[in-house]
């Protein structure tokens, strides 16, 4: 089962005559997903290594079943090409690119709200279901089909601690960078709940960075609808105050965020909070160690 | 990007929200002339990127142009939440009879923008929303579609304008309130800001609305459809580099220079170097897919900084590539020998192509490490050694 990608998605790639989208396509073909479309807005009407490249998503969805689209579009088209993604009816959008304006994407988060299109990203490593499913930038080799689901706010942290998880034999059912931009797709509470859902996730890992609430809420939520073992790590205890939002933001969001908050919420949520990447591992194995032995 | 009073107030003027008339002055001199033109009494404001100002002394009323010239001479010299004033705006006083609060800001958690009003305007938004929690009316907006009448309307009657008041050219406060609220969500939505913000926004005793404030952020990722804002950007010049070459850096307090890629592994990075007993010196992220020049180019800004005595890269990489960064980082040190030690860890994407063109590389100096966790404790303790070996003996 895994989360919203297995082995039965049909991957197309938006962008994918650009220098990352080729070099990505090639990288999740090689791990057996199933990508089976490129889309290149006039340059459709070819082939890169036997995968055939269409001018429109929808001509690509017409050709190919395609349900799932993973972006390397340039940020200024990124929007545009979000729509015609949902419009051609795309079940999952996995978008990678980084730089969207903020405006562009509470545009496509209500668009493709309306179309029932689920989004993952911006700005963000896209979905991996170990030996099933590929759709973005994860480095496929560090992970290990099992049974730990993670979520996290943070690419290349996930990379780490899934590194961690790898080495100590706990292999993944799903893992989903959501992105770290202020208005992206599916978050926290979304992840948790399919894991929840999912018969083949006995555990989650939560990965969280300063700034926002979304670890506050997703505390919130596993207090009353998660039974499943949560594990988190949270980064940024020794970062900068940064720039702050406006006065307006923080009567928006409620709180500072910093990382010592989040923390807290989470322990108050009954969720360890990790000391570190590897001691993600440590949690996750002394858990299970105490489940086989019950 | 923040704006300043009067470049914002430049935006509302476009959009069609009201404004008094003005002008910026940078001497004692011009602030004279300026009220002068615009009539006394006026107000002397100072032009900082900084909450607090006016408890700080830098917004002053004038009756006299003599009273003008000593508020710019003292605004000009002060330092408002560690920023200097280099400019002043002049506007003529204004009889308010109440103060409002207006904004548009993004919710993260409803991803939409939010319309924030209340009729108690004039002081700091968390006083009002401490003091006056139940008159805020907060409203999620359509991106598409902005605000609904029915929002306005809200806005409208939360007002509680007294049906009694004057009229400005036969205009009620709540029609032009009305206009106020459509003019911002334009503002907000044509020039990509993230937050737009009037505080107060005044109702004066002949019943004229006028915005008295503004605090404007623009979006950077929308810089590049915002042509004619960009030049009015102020930032440290180190920061400003960075940008340019695509990179997140900002200077911290401690002894230890920090690049990764990504800004979680970064922050995970600087805390781990914290919980090793040492201090990150800044925090510079390369972003994802970096090249060989950005990685040149980090490591240069990062060097810079005379505070640095080693150097830690912590590398994992999704979309970048590690022979990218490894090459890189040699023509860095081909270029500019290495001042401190420099532990790399080098991970993920193609990270053993990596690992081995620095290790053929013989840098000296250099040291590739095997984990994150064996790189921060490598690195800790070169920067301690560099310490000890920099303090002169005691006799």
């Amino acid at each position: 089962m895994a989360i919203l990608v297995d082995e039965q998605s049909r991957v197309l790639v938006q962008g994918v005559t650009g220098r990352e989208g080729a070099f990505h396509t090639a990288r999740m073909r090689a791990t057996g997903t199933k990508v089976v479309a490129g889309v290149s807005p006039g340059k459709g009407s070819r082939d890169i290594d036997g995968l055939p490249v269409f001018d429109t998503v929808a001509e690509a969805v017409a050709e190919t079943s395609a349900d799932v689209s993973v972006l390397f579009v340039p940020a200024r088209f990124a929007r545009d090409a979000m729509f015609e993604a949902a419009d051609a009816g795309i079940r999952l959008v996995v978008c990678v690119t980084e730089g969207i304006p903020v405006r562009d994407m509470a545009e496509v988060a209500a668009h493709l709200a309306a179309a029932g299109t689920t989004l993952i990203g911006p700005n963000c490593p896209g979905i991996i279901s170990p030996g099933r499913c590929s759709a973005g930038i994860m480095p496929a080799d560090v992970f290990k089909p099992g049974r730990v689901g993670i979520v996290s706010r943070s690419g290349t942290l996930t990379y780490e601690v899934v590194h961690e998880l790898s080495k100590a034999g706990i292999g993944q059912s799903t893992a989903v960078g959501m992105g770290g931009d202020p208005i992206h797709g599916v978050g926290f509470v979304e992840c948790l709940a399919l894991f929840e859902a999912d018969p083949e996730t006995d555990a989650i890992v939560l990965i969280g960075e300063i700034g926002g609430d979304d670890e506050e809420q997703a505390a919130r939520y596993v207090l009353d609808n998660v039974w499943k073992p949560v594990v988190s790590y949270v980064a940024g205890y020794s970062a900068p105050p940064g720039k702050r939002m406006g006065h307006a933001g923080a009567i928006v969001e409620g709180s500072a965020g910093t990382a010592a908050e989040k923390r807290g919420a989470l322990q108050v949520a009954g969720i360890p909070v990790a000391a570190s990447p590897p001691d993600v591992a440590r949690i996750l194995g002394t858990l299970f160690a105490g489940a086989a032995t019950r | 990007m923040d704006l300043l009073e009067h470049e914002g107030k430049r935006l509302f003027a476009e959009a069609g929200l009201p404004v008094l008339p003005s002008a910026t002055a940078a001497t004692s001199a011009e602030a004279r002339e300026a009220a002068r033109r615009l009539g006394l009494p006026c107000v002397v404001k100072a032009q900082v990127q900084a909450g607090g100002r006016g408890k700080a002394g830098g917004v002053r009323v004038c009756r006299t142009d003599d009273e003008v010239a000593a508020a710019a001479d003292q605004i000009l010299t002060m330092t408002i939440a560690g920023r200097s004033v280099g400019e002043l705006l002049i506007e003529p006083a204004v009889d308010i009879a109440r103060e409002l609060y207006v904004a548009i800001a993004v919710s993260r958690a409803e991803r939409t923008p939010v319309l924030i009003f209340s009729r108690h305007g004039g002081v700091d938004i968390e006083e009002i929303a401490r003091d006056y929690a139940e008159a805020i009316v907060r409203r999620p907006l359509d991106p598409l579609l902005g605000p609904a009448d029915y929002q306005v309307r809200d806005v409208l009657s939360a007002a509680a304008f007294d049906p009694r008041a004057a009229q400005a050219a036969g205009r009620s406060p709540a029609e032009q309130l009305a206009a106020v609220v459509r003019a911002l969500w334009r503002l907000y939505r044509d020039r990509d800001a993230t937050l737009v913000e009037v505080n107060p926004l005044a109702l004066t005793a002949s019943g004229e609305m006028v915005c008295l404030d503004s605090k404007v952020t623009i979006d950077d990722n929308a810089l590049f459809r915002q042509g004619d804002l960009t030049s009015s950007r102020r930032e440290a010049e180190a920061e400003t580099r960075a940008r340019e070459a695509g990179i997140a850096y900002v200077a911290l307090d401690g002894e230890i220079g920090v690049l990764g890629n990504g800004a979680g592994l970064v922050m995970a990075t600087m805390d781990q170097i914290a919980a090793a007993g040492g201090a990150a010196a800044n925090f510079c992220d390369i972003g994802g897919g970096a090249g060989a020049a950005t990685v040149k180019k980090a490591l240069g800004l990062i060097t810079s900084s005379p505070r640095v005595t080693a150097l830690l890269v912590n590398v994992f990489g999704g979309i970048t590539r590690c022979d990218e960064v490894a090459r890189g980082l040699l023509e860095a040190f081909a270029e500019t020998r290495l001042a401190v030690p420099v532990v790399v860890r080098l991970d993920g994407n193609v990270g053993a192509e990596g690992r081995a063109i620095l290790a053929a590389g013989n840098v000296p100096g250099l040291t590739i490490a095997e984990s994150a966790a064996q790189a921060v404790r490598m690195v800790v303790a070169a920067a301690r050694r560099e310490q000890t070996a920099t303090v002169p003996a005691e006799d």
